[in-house]
């Protein structure tokens, strides 16, 4: 293993942890009824949505070489068949790949 | 020390068909395939994922090492993408925490906060007796763990078989499955206004700063978010 590689892989690892250690750290006082409670639960939604409708739109890595439009077909796509099937989450999931394969050329 | 019955009762949940097992392989087939081309060898990129366990965070790393950035930017970029863990752990631990269980419980399990498995425990702590749901909270982080980590290795060995469009294809599986499972998830005004206005905000604010955006786009939206649901409570 080389140390370059040891190091950011470390330092990643920290710079993650980081956030999960203070989460357990100010959660200690923190009652589920709570007014601070219902706040960072509204937080941890509203980042996660966040990043994922960033992943979508302004992607990095791969993704990064479809266009937008593709993409946001695929979402519309995506949530229509989510509804028709009922609410299921692996029909739209599978059908995104497919999708994406079939019109990416 | 653990009680194994609520152990694999977390366990056994990522087996389920709509399960986020599918999104989280996906991404770490990726994850694992991108890290071979960048030069990592098999057991370093295991040791990544086994520490880190946050797919957003090890491709911003890899694409920082791309770019030869320093030590520094590396853990700024990371934290800045990761923050998110912060209030997930925050809005997960009050609810699965109890007197019987010894702290340090939390301090370890916390390594296992992600997306899929904040998601797993989210829909199904209330069936589950509080005495026990430390425990079953931990058997459902070491089975997503687990996936995330076979994943990596399933990618790492496969990344020559991989061409672009796999490649392509794999990486939106993550984004989507989320998509819809947010969707799912709205099932108050509250977390709805949540989940809407982050979705808008986090890639809105990206046009003025990509590091901040989900930070800053995930404060604002939550925070209004939550005033819409106090003013709609009261």
């Amino acid at each position: 293993m080389t140390t370059k590689i040891i190091l950011v892989i470390l330092i990643t690892s920290l710079a993650t942890y980081i956030s999960r250690f203070f989460g357990v750290f100010t959660s200690e006082k923190i009652n589920e009824k709570s007014r601070i409670y219902r706040w960072f639960n509204c937080l941890a939604y509203s980042t996660l949505a966040a990043l994922i409708s960033r992943m979508l739109l302004f992607p990095s890595g791969d993704l990064s070489e479809t266009t937008l439009l593709l993409r946001v077909i695929i979402i519309l796509i995506s949530i229509s068949i989510f509804y028709l099937t009922k609410r299921n989450l692996v029909y739209p999931t599978i059908f995104s790949a497919i999708i994406m394969a079939a019109l990416i050329n | 020390m653990i009680n194994l019955k609520f152990f694999f009762k977390g366990f056994l949940c990522i087996k389920r068909f709509d399960s986020p097992a599918i999104a989280l392989s996906a991404s770490f087939i990726a994850i694992g395939a991108l890290l071979k081309n960048l030069g990592f060898t098999l057991q370093e990129s295991i040791f990544s994922t086994l520490l880190t366990y946050a797919q957003p965070g090890s491709l911003v790393m890899a694409e920082s090492m791309f770019v030869g950035a320093s030590l520094i930017n590396i853990f700024l970029a990371v934290w800045l993408v990761n923050a998110r863990l912060y209030p997930m752990t925050v809005s997960l631990m009050p609810l699965i925490k109890d007197k019987s269980q010894p702290r340090w419980k939390y301090y370890l399990s916390c390594h296992f906060v992600a997306v899929s498995s904040w998601l797993i425990v989210k829909d199904n702590y209330h069936k589950i007796n509080r005495k026990n749901r430390t425990d079953f909270w931990i058997g459902i982080g070491t089975s997503t763990w687990l996936v995330a980590i076979i994943s990596t290795l399933i990618g790492f060995v496969s990344a020559d078989y991989l061409n672009k469009n796999m490649m392509i294809g794999l990486a939106v599986i993550n984004p989507i499955y989320f998509m819809c499972a947010m969707i799912s998830a709205m099932n108050n005004k509250t977390i709805s206004s949540a989940i809407i206005l982050g979705a808008v905000l986090g890639p809105g604010l990206h046009l003025i700063s990509s590091q901040w955006s989900i930070l800053l786009g995930g404060i604002l939206a939550g925070t209004i978010a939550f005033f819409i649901g106090e003013i709609n409570d009261n």
